[in-house]
Parts: structure tokens; sequence; C-alpha cells
């Protein structure tokens, strides 16, 4: 199978690679790179366990060939935390129990940053909006919108 | 209650922040497929595309002209280690690989081994096979007709596709019960199979170790230890014995019974490493996972309900075809094949009852295993709360007023059902009540009246159930053969930090943090100073594992009885360093004191230090214990749920405008966690009672196998959950508590059918199987010329 050459830049770190034609981005993430953050919940593009932003737009990774990333930024879960410091979200959704098994809990992270990106105050209708492509088996989604909502709180707090 | 203990030392009842957290939020937890070791090799399956076929040939040798593929495994290669057929939970068998024919769709067919996940599915492509197919056979009931073809031909005595027949109760008293009764409601209900679709499907990394003979693996299975000695039965003539066998069950992403069950694949990928000495990875893809593992209900049910004029509900029979696919897979304790089905009076002072099922193979998957509620719980009380607003209907009662008039009194426990359980507490008045005030019931139905007038629909619909959990005393509960007791280890260390052990496995329950609550309860040593740790079963006590909200009631009282022993041994060193009488000692969380003189003290963290530098003389060193728990009667859980839809006259689409849940789950660990439990058992509740199911054509094609069109609820579906709660301790719990995962999911559905029920009452409707689709609704509306 051919392979081609790609560099991507992964929580801004500039990597170099050379991938088979169809390789996904989420294999490449997790089995190459090893960052097993993201993760795979279907087969079918609808779980979004495996949310990543690419150039900052949410996309699941298990629907994006790894070239289509070729000369783009990647931004996973595994980038969230700046020097020691948990973002807001991470935060969030620790203290209001928006998570339980976890597995969906790095795709929900991702959507959520780029929500909060583009729109600081967001309300409970627009935060459920943004995280329809993301299944969460355990929480029932009370919580998940909860911590959000804790850390858009938190993101005007620190900008005000 | 109060907490007991201050917030450092965080014991029951205090809302700690969940201890696994950190790990997850990095996205460093470390699930199945996050394993890779060094020369793993990938497995996959081949799948047959028939319901029911004759296997004619299989060739291999495309396949193993694919580069990277270096094996395909099929029944024959199986059948030279006798390992082609496995025994289920329940004792019936089940293949890991077909030698002579399929019986279902999906079902495992082969499976290649290869260098990597992408060439092994390459492999899959291009084994082919040869089918002749033979006649199908869906429908339970056509699988009882004396001419319908035989299933289980592998099963030498076997003429008829029949399982078992369970029954209980006494058939004629409430026979004549129900001749006797003023009003006599009857209803057919289905209950459709669902499956629990966690977000992380099954899998293992199985890596045989030639030289030591050891196997270790990795797996996506909630009961690890009881697996393993399944797999030394399974294996053991070929070589594996039980303590070479290392089942770890690392993070788990959400189980809900689904991963109780041993699949073909583990097997599969365990026999692949033992070939060829390399770690093995087999993880499903969720269409796999869809179409042939661990699916839930799929129950007929035939029901009657008896009443006097004035409302007193007298007798209850059921009669139930329960479809478990080609074999009997279930996870019931061996004594219930219909589970814990008897639970079925409910929440009701019912003096005649009489339940029967019978167990129907078909061409379809392993069924009747497991929707977050394991043991048929759910059907009971889906039965039994449609029933009873069926009769208020019936009787022109409140469908509230009829409950509160039926309810076991809260003086009356512990009560004995007519079905034989022992309800161990309950106020089932105080949690109705309580609901009804919460969500203003009494202002709804006012509301109700005038949308009718103006022809809008709106409903309100009341669940008030009672689960059975905790299972069980080893007099009445094992799994082949094995007790379902439960185990905790407690280790506390010379500088008074605490490590445990249990041998149940958290999916997402928390139990690294409730845990570690329950000994912090226990022994005053702050949880954050306390280490769970579960599933691996080269450390962790024998234990029977998590599922049907067992671990509070079992492992968590087996936390509780070891740290009692802990205490009890801390008590006489305590004495000893005190000079002081055992007797005039006296214990606040993590100190004993003499009596009128708290000054002449000692902490726990004192104690366990002397425990290992000072003990006693005589008294052997060290501060651990370990208890076994074999709990004396099961808890029951209860509650009452309360539904608000709005339905469009339009679309028939039903939408939850409010639902409250008041639960009593008995003595609470940690309130935050219970209420997520909550959310979570709300929505899975909801989910098959609007939108899931998966269901087979004539030819058993599967509908539903994918996350196309079976319908997990988003965000969007589920509303704003609002919970509340009473609280009656468990008598016989050690700390009062009963157990909660399932609570909801088990009382959910009836609240949001008798809501849509009633919101179409008033055209005649008197019941809709689930799952009330919209288009369900708008046929309805359309057929009483109600639609718009
Ligand atoms: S893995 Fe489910 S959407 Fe990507
Ligand atoms: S926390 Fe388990 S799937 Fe969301």
């Amino acid at each position: 199978m051919a392979k081609h050459d790609v560099r991507i830049t992964v929580n801004g770190e500039p990597r170099e690679a050379a991938v088979e034609s169809r390789l996904l981005l989420v294999h490449w993430l997790r089995d190459v790179l090893r960052l097993t953050g993201t993760h795979i919940g279907c087969d079918t593009t609808h779980c979004g366990a495996c949310t990543v932003l690419l150039d900052g737009e949410p996309v699941k990774s298990c629907t994006v060939l790894a070239v289509q990333a070729d000369g783009r930024e990647v931004a996973t879960v595994e980038g969230l935390e700046q020097d020691g410091t948990l973002h807001p979200l991470q935060e969030g959704f620790q203290q209001e129990h928006g998570l339980q098994c976890g597995f969906c809990t790095p795709g929900m992270l991702m959507t959520g940053r780029a929500l909060l990106e583009g729109n600081s105050d967001p309300s409970e209708a627009e935060i459920r909006q943004a995280i329809s492509g993301n299944l969460c088996r355990c929480t029932g989604y009370v919580n998940i919108v909860k911590s959000i909502e804790h850390a858009a709180a938190k993101l005007r707090q620190e900008s005000a | 209650m109060a907490p007991q203990t201050t917030p450092e030392v965080c014991g029951m009842g205090h809302s700690m922040k969940r201890k696994e957290d950190p790990r997850f939020i990095r996205g460093q937890g470390n699930y199945v497929d996050d394993i890779q070791l060094p020369g793993m090799l990938y497995l996959d399956i081949v799948r047959s595309p028939f319901a029911h076929a004759r296997i004619k040939s299989i060739a291999r040798e495309n396949a193993l002209k694919v580069p990277g593929v270096l094996a395909v495994i099929t029944g024959e290669t199986l059948e030279q280690y006798n390992l082609h057929w496995m025994p289920t939970l329940m004792s019936d068998t089940q293949m890991v690989l077909p030698t002579e024919k399929v019986m279902y769709q999906a079902q495992e067919v082969a499976a290649v081994v290869a260098t990597d996940r992408y060439a092994a599915a390459d492999g899959v492509e291009a084994v082919e096979v040869d089918y002749d197919p033979l006649p199908v056979v869906v429908d339970p009931f056509k699988a009882l007709e004396p001419d319908a073809p035989v299933l289980r031909t592998d099963k030498e005595d076997k003429k008829d596709n029949h399982i078992f027949h369970w029954e209980v109760g006494d058939r004629a008293a409430t026979q004549s019960a129900l001749a006797g009764a003023d009003v006599v409601v009857k209803q057919d209900l289905y209950i459709p199979r669902i499956h629990v679709a966690s977000i992380e499907t099954c899998g293992c990394v199985a890596d045989f170790d030639r030289v030591m003979g050891k196997l270790k693996v990795y797996m996506t299975t909630q009961a690890p230890h009881a697996i393993r000695t399944v797999l030394a039965l399974v294996a053991g003539h070929v070589g594996l014995s039980e303590e070479k066998i290392q089942v770890i069950s690392p993070d788990i992403g959400g189980g809900f019974g689904g991963k109780v069950p041993v699949y073909p694949g583990y097997v599969l990928a365990i026999a692949a490493s033992v070939v060829v000495g390399k770690p093995v990875k087999w993880v499903e893809d969720r269409m796999e996972n869809l179409q042939a593992d661990s699916f839930a209900r799929d129950y007929h049910l035939k029901a009657e309900l008896g009443a006097t004029k004035d409302g007193t509900l007298t007798a209850l029979k059921i009669k139930t075809v329960a479809d478990h696919g080609y074999t009997d897979a279930a996870a019931n304790p061996s004594k219930f094949p219909a589970g814990l089905f008897s639970i079925v009076t409910g929440s009701y002072d019912l003096k005649h009852a009489f339940a029967e099922v019978d167990g129907v193979y078909t061409n379809k998957p392993p069924g009747g295993i497991a929707y977050r509620c394991s043991f048929r719980v759910t059907e009971a009380v889906h039965t039994i709360e449609r029933l009873t607003d069926i009769m208020a209907h019936e009787l022109k009662m409140d469908p509230a007023d009829l409950r509160l008039k039926n309810f076991v009194p809260a003086d009356k426990f512990p009560y004995k059902s007519v079905l034989g359980w022992e309800y161990d507490s309950g106020n089932y008045h105080g949690a109705l009540r309580k609901a009804m005030e919460r969500i203003g019931y009494a202002e709804l139905r006012r509301e109700q009246a005038d949308k009718r007038e103006r022809g809008e629909l709106m409903g309100i619909g009341i669940s008030s159930f009672t689960e059975i959990v905790g299972a069980g005393p080893s007099r009445q509960f094992d799994i082949l053969g094995l007790k379902m007791f439960d185990s905790c280890e407690i280790r506390v260390h010379p500088t008074g930090k605490a490590t445990a052990r249990f041998g149940t496995k958290s999916q997402g329950q928390g139990h690294e943090t409730t845990y570690a609550q329950v000994l912090a309860e226990e022994l005053g040593i702050p949880a954050a100073h306390i280490e769970i740790e579960e599933g691996d079963t080269d450390t962790a006590p024998y234990g029977l594992g998590t599922y049907a909200s067992r671990s509070t009631p079992t492992a968590g009282a087996a936390g509780a009885m070891a740290a009692r022993k802990v205490r009890d041994k801390a008590k006489k060193i305590a004495a000893y360093l005190l000079e002081a009488s055992e007797d005039d000692l006296e214990w606040t969380p993590g100190t004993f004191s003499v009596k009128g003189a708290p000054q002449k003290s000692k902490t726990i963290q004192e104690i366990a230090f002397a425990a290992y530098t000072n003990h006693p003389p005589g008294m052997e060193g060290g501060l651990e214990a370990v208890s076994y728990y074999d709990p004396p009667n099961l808890t029951f859980p209860f509650g009452s749920y309360i539904c608000v839809v709005d339905i469009d006259r339009g679309t028939g689409e039903v939408k939850i405008r409010r639902f409250v849940a008041v639960d009593d789950c008995g003595n609470i660990i940690n309130p935050m966690i219970v209420d997520g439990q909550i959310h979570g058992g709300l929505t899975m509740g909801m989910a098959p009672a609007l939108l899931e199911e998966i269901s087979y054509d004539e030819n058993g094609n599967i509908s539903g196998g994918s996350f196309m069109d079976y319908l997990v609820p988003t965000a969007m579906e589920t509303p704003r959950w609002e919970t509340d709660k009473t609280v009656t301790p468990s008598p016989h719990h050690p700390q009062g508590a009963k157990g909660v995962g399932e609570s909801a999911t088990v009382g959910a559905p009836p609240a949001i059918v008798n809501a849509v029920v009633d919101a179409l009452a008033h055209l005649g409707v008197r019941h809709i199987d689930i799952p009330i689709t919209p288009e369900k609704v708008w046929r309805i509306l359309k057929d009483k010329g109600a639609g718009l």
C-alpha cells in the first residue's frame, strides 16, 4: 500500500510520518503516537468518542484520514492541560461529576473546547446542541451540561 | 442522614470528588484497546450473513495470501482441542466457532490473526465461506409450534425449541381470586430486545507466556474472578490451570451487564495467543457489538390484574414467553432461570399472584443478558406498573390514589411478598407523596384538563417501583455453582494509610471513591488516604463482580465488615497503648479514647504505627483483615417517578417536559455519585421507552445493528432530570445502604409510557408497547382522528 509523507502538528509539536493512504487519523494518534486519550466507540461517525480539533474545528478522527491532516494542526485531550494547570473544562468535569466511565470524556472535552472558543456564554440549549454528536451512555448529560457551564463561567472570570 | 465524619475524613454522606477523575480528564485512562504489547498481533472475526445455515466449506487460502495475515482459525481448528463449544453462565452451551452450522446473523464463523488491525480486516474480507441456508425461526411462538424445525440439533435428545419452564406462586388460588374479583384487566405486553451499547465495545489482549505457562488476559469484564474460573474450566484440559491465569480488568468504558458473559472473541484471542505464543488483541467494532453480543429483554407477556370495586388490588397472573436466541446465555443465578422476575408484585400488598415463564430458542444471538438490570426486574416492574395504570383507568381512579391505596404500608416491613421475597424496608407512601409535591401533581392535573379542552395532548405518568438487588445470599444464589458473596481485603500500612482490594469491578460507578468512603466511615482514616484496587485476579480477593447493583450490598458490606475487624484489633492495640481495658474505650471516627478522659486517646494512625512497631505481646503484628460477606437477604431499593409529556399532534413526537425521580436507596455513601447514577439510569430507562429496539425480519436479518439505526439518546432528547430522595436504611446491610445503579433504568420506562398513554387515554388508548416512536404515536393519532 502506498505511503505518504505527512507533517502534522499535534498539540503544538510538529510530527513527521509516512502513513498508508487508508490509515485513519484516530489510529495514527492512538497506535502510532500512542496518544490513547482519543477513543473509538463506533464505526458510523455517531459517537464522538474520537473527537479532536483539526485547525480548531471539532472533527471525528475516525472519519478523517491521517493524510487529510497533512500540514494541519491537531489538538487532542492530552494537550488540554498546560504547564500543570488543568483546562477549565477538565476542572468543570471533575467538579460537576461530568464523567463516569470516562470513555466519552475526551471527546466531550474537545467538543466543549471548540464550543467555548466560539461562544463564551452558551445557553443550555446551545451546549446540548454542541454535544449532540457525542454520545455518553453513563451520565445522562445533565452533569456534562453543568460541567461545560462551569468551565464557561471560569473562562469568563479569567478574561474579565 | 448528616455525615458522621468530617469533610477531611470524608466517610459516608459526603459528595467527595472522584479519585478516578484525574486520569480520565487527562485522557490517561487505561482501557483494553489502549494496551499495546511488544509483538502484539490482532485478531478479527469473519461473521455469518445468514441467521441459520449449514457451513459447506471455508476457504482460507486467499486470506493467507494477504500481507500480514498469519493464521485463519476455524471451528475445525478448535475442535482438535475440543474448544469449539463452551458453557454459558446458565449451563447451556455456546459455540466458539461453528463446525456445522451457524445459528444467527453475525455469528462468529472464523478468525483471522495478523500483524496489524488493517491486515486482519483484509484477511476477514478474503476468507470465503460457502453456506447452505436453513429455515429461520425468529418468532418464539412459532418456535414453540409442534412442527417448528428443531434448532439445537447439536443436542442429541432435543426434540423442540423449549429451554425451560419456571413458575412461582399459587396458580389455583390466583385463578380463583381473579374469578372472584369485581374488575379484571388483561393486557399483552412486548418488551423488545435492546442492547446496552456501552460506548467502549468488548475486547481483550491475551498474552500467553510459553516459558512460564502463564496466561495474562486484559479483558473488558465486570466479573474477572468468575471469568478466570470459567476459563480454567473451559480450557483446563489443554493445560490452562487457574493459578496460571491472570485476568485483569483495566479501566472499563461502561458495562451495564454487557461485559459479564464470555464471548467467543475472548476465547479466540486466548486460543490464538496460546498457539502462537504472542500477545493477541481482539476488539470488536460497534456493529459487531450491536449485532452479536449481550442482548436484553425480549419478553412477551400476558398479564391479568384483579381488584375490588373500591380499588383494592387482589390478584396478579402472568404468562411469559422469553426469547433467549439460540442459547441461554443469561447471567442469572442458577436457581433463577427467569432472574428475579418474581418481584412482579411490586410495591403492592397483593394477596395472590402467579407467574410463569417459558424460555425459547430462536435464530437470534444469545439474549436475556442485561441492560443495566440483568435479572428481569425491569420486565417485572414494567408489567405491574403498566397494569396498575390500566386498572386505575378501568376504575376511573387517579393512578396516584390507586397506588397510595395499595402500597405495602411502612409499618409492614420487613414484608413477605406473596411470591416469596422478604422486602427489607420501605416507605412507598413517603416517596410518592414527595414526588407529587415536588412536581405539583394536583396543578398538573388541572393543567391537563384545560389542555384537553383545547385539544392539546399532555400526560402525567407515575411509576412506583420496588427493586431487588444485592445478589445474594449463598443459600439461594450462585452462578455456575459459585456462591454470590463478595469480598474485601484491607491492609492498613504503618503510617496509617491503607490499601484495600475488592472482588468487584467498577465500570464508571466510582468504586475507587465510594469504597474509600465506606472504609473511611468505619476506620476514620481519610478516604483520600485509602487506595482502592479491583479487577486483577492475582491480587484481589475472590468475588463475583459488579452487576445487578450488587457492589454496595455485597462488596461494600464486605468492606464495612473487614474494616470492623481492623477496628476490633485496633481497639486491642489502643487498650494496650493507653493501659486501659477495652471496655473503657470509646470510638469516635478515627480515635479511641478512654471514657471520661478524652485527653487519653490514640488515633487510628498512631495505632497503625504501633501495630508494626509496638504491638501487644502475644498478638500478631500488622493491621489487616479480609471479609467474604454473605448477605443475609437482598436489598430492596425503591422510588416513585413522575413524568410529564407533551405530544405533538402533527408529528407524534413525545417530549418529556419534566421528570421527577424520588429514589430511596437506603443510606447514601456519596450523594453526588448517587445522583449521577440516577441520571444515567433514567437516560437508560428513557432509551427503550422511546427510542431503542433491535428487531429482526423473518429471515433473521437484524435491524438496529449500527448506530445508524440503533438510537442511543443524545443530549437533545434527554431531559434535565430532577432528582430527590427519601432515606429508609436497609436493616441488614452493615451501613444501611441498598445499591442504586439500576433503580432508575428499572423505574423510568413505565413512568414514561404511563404518561404517554395518559395523554391519549381520552381517545380510548389503553396501552402502547415500547419503544413509543413518533411513528407509533402518529399512527394512533391518525387512527383516532386526533392528528393534525
Ligand atoms: S469513533 Fe464514533 S464517531 Fe468516531
Ligand atoms: S462517562 Fe461513560 S460514556 Fe460518558
